[in-house]
């Protein structure tokens, strides 16, 4: 594998491991969002955003020329490069068992993300790994209408009761803490734009930052410090025992019966 | 596509006109403007094919669908006929490539179909599939598949869905 490809593949993992945790996170509120509209709204937002790792992870079939379902399913948690901020709960318990999941803090996370996706898909536009211009080009048609919908509950519940406000303001704090884990491109991001794969991450950055000051000046907020990463660098493959459950469960059925994925 | 079709290629586009979405049977893949491509040589059939949404769970049906149709169509020709289907998002799919007898297949079944020109971020007007009214009221802009979303009309009362606007949004990228 040449050095270009070996930092193709860097970036691929990052860009379908972010997506595939995202969606499983979202997938797990099924049945209990807060209301029956929103419970078919985020079901086909998480299936579209599943969508969006399966066309990365067919991206690295072609390249490694491994099946996409091993690159997806059989990997340690230690290889995944999503960004920590994705792997974790949506709250306690589990979806089967008294799930107390936290609304302020998942809508400030896909919303937060989802700006941050946007932009990452507008510089993947002009990279020079052409497949990787297509997959961008068909993601972003899709992504403007989940844009709309996170903007949507967050204008809502920031200009909502003050226990709203409150809870959002906590969630914000909260994801802000380490959100500095999405924005980076790990140790190899210096080559990922050296090679023109993707714009360099203080670009994205200062992009990001841009964006969200806008959106917090809509609501009247304000945060001084720059977005940490306390829990680790999942790029680098750092990772929290969120992500070993969360793979146990996505991957049980592959890994008990391969044949049975194929249905 | 500026090609001329061979008899054998166009033999599968009418094969192509019978295979639908299954979760909206009454409109084929080339009414919705999925089928980019057909190549038919003796012993060959290529198909190119253009998702609509990404996470769509009735791509690999459509794919099995196209196969089997095709190969129990032509077996009279070569029983040794080999099939590729591929999906590609090279041209990406958008809501324009829907074909006119599409448009009206889906009003007639309820589904109010996308506008023909659609530029990002513009309004989207919907108009009612059954009385044609414009007062209607989005309730869930995403609806029962990826594609759709659903709708009420206030002047006959009765719930619709709509296709979404599917826009290219980098027209100069090539």
């Amino acid at each position: 594998m040449s050095h270009y490809e070996t930092i193709v593949r860097e970036l691929l993992y990052q860009l379908a491991d972010d997506n595939f945790i995202h969606s499983y996170r979202g997938s797990e509120w099924l049945g209990l969002a807060p209301h029956i509209e929103e419970d078919v709204a985020f079901s086909s937002i998480s299936q579209d955003t599943m969508g969006h790792a399966s066309i990365y992870y067919q991206l690295l079939e072609k390249l490694l020329e491994v099946p996409v379902d091993e690159i997806s399913h059989n990997r340690k948690p230690e290889e995944f490069r999503n960004a920590i901020l994705l792997e974790e709960v949506n709250g306690p318990g589990d979806y089967l068992n008294s799930p107390k999941y936290d609304w302020a803090f998942t809508v400030v996370r896909h919303l937060f993300f989802n700006i941050f996706k946007d932009i990452r898909l507008q510089s993947l536009n002009q990279s020079s790994y052409e497949p990787l211009v297509h997959a961008a080009r068909k993601i972003q048609t899709e992504q403007y209408y989940h844009l709309m919908h996170w903007k949507t509950w967050f204008y809502q519940l920031m200009s909502s009761t003050e226990e709203a406000r409150s809870r959002m303001e906590q969630a914000i704090y909260r994801v802000w803490r380490d959100f500095g884990g999405v924005l980076t491109l790990g140790k190899y991001g210096g080559e990922m734009s050296d090679l023109k794969l993707i714009a360099p991450e203080a670009q994205l950055k200062e992009e990001w930052l841009n964006q969200i000051q806008q959106l917090f000046s809509e609501v009247d907020f304000t945060i001084k410090d720059d977005p940490g990463m306390e829990k680790g660098n999942g790029r680098n493959g750092e990772h929290t025992s969120d992500l070993v459950d969360a793979l146990n469960v996505l991957s049980e059925v592959y890994i008990s019966d391969e044949e049975a994925v194929g249905w | 596509m500026q090609r001329v079709h061979s008899n054998l290629e166009r033999k599968v586009y009418q094969i192509l006109q019978q295979v639908t979405d299954p979760e909206m049977p009454f409109i084929s893949i080339v009414e919705l403007g999925m089928v980019e491509e057909v190549i038919a040589e003796d012993n060959y059939v290529y198909v190119k094919l253009l998702p609509t949404f990404s996470g769509c769970p009735a791509l690999d049906m459509i794919k099995g669908d196209v196969k089997r149709k095709t190969h129990d169509a032509i077996e009279s020709f070569d029983h040794l006929l080999k099939i590729d289907v591929d999906f590609s998002f090279s041209p990406p799919w958008t809501t324009d490539r829907i074909s006119e007898t599409g448009r009206k297949k889906l009003n007639k079944n309820g589904i109010t179909p996308p506008p023909a020109v659609h530029t990002k971020g513009d309004p989207w007007e919907i108009d009612c599939p059954y009385c044609g009214s414009t007062y209607v009221t989005m309730e869930n802009i995403f609806g029962p598949t990826a594609c759709r979303s659903i709708l009420y009309c206030n002047n006959c009362k009765n719930p619709f869905e709509a296709m979404k606007p599917v826009a290219n949004l980098n027209e100069k990228v090539e």
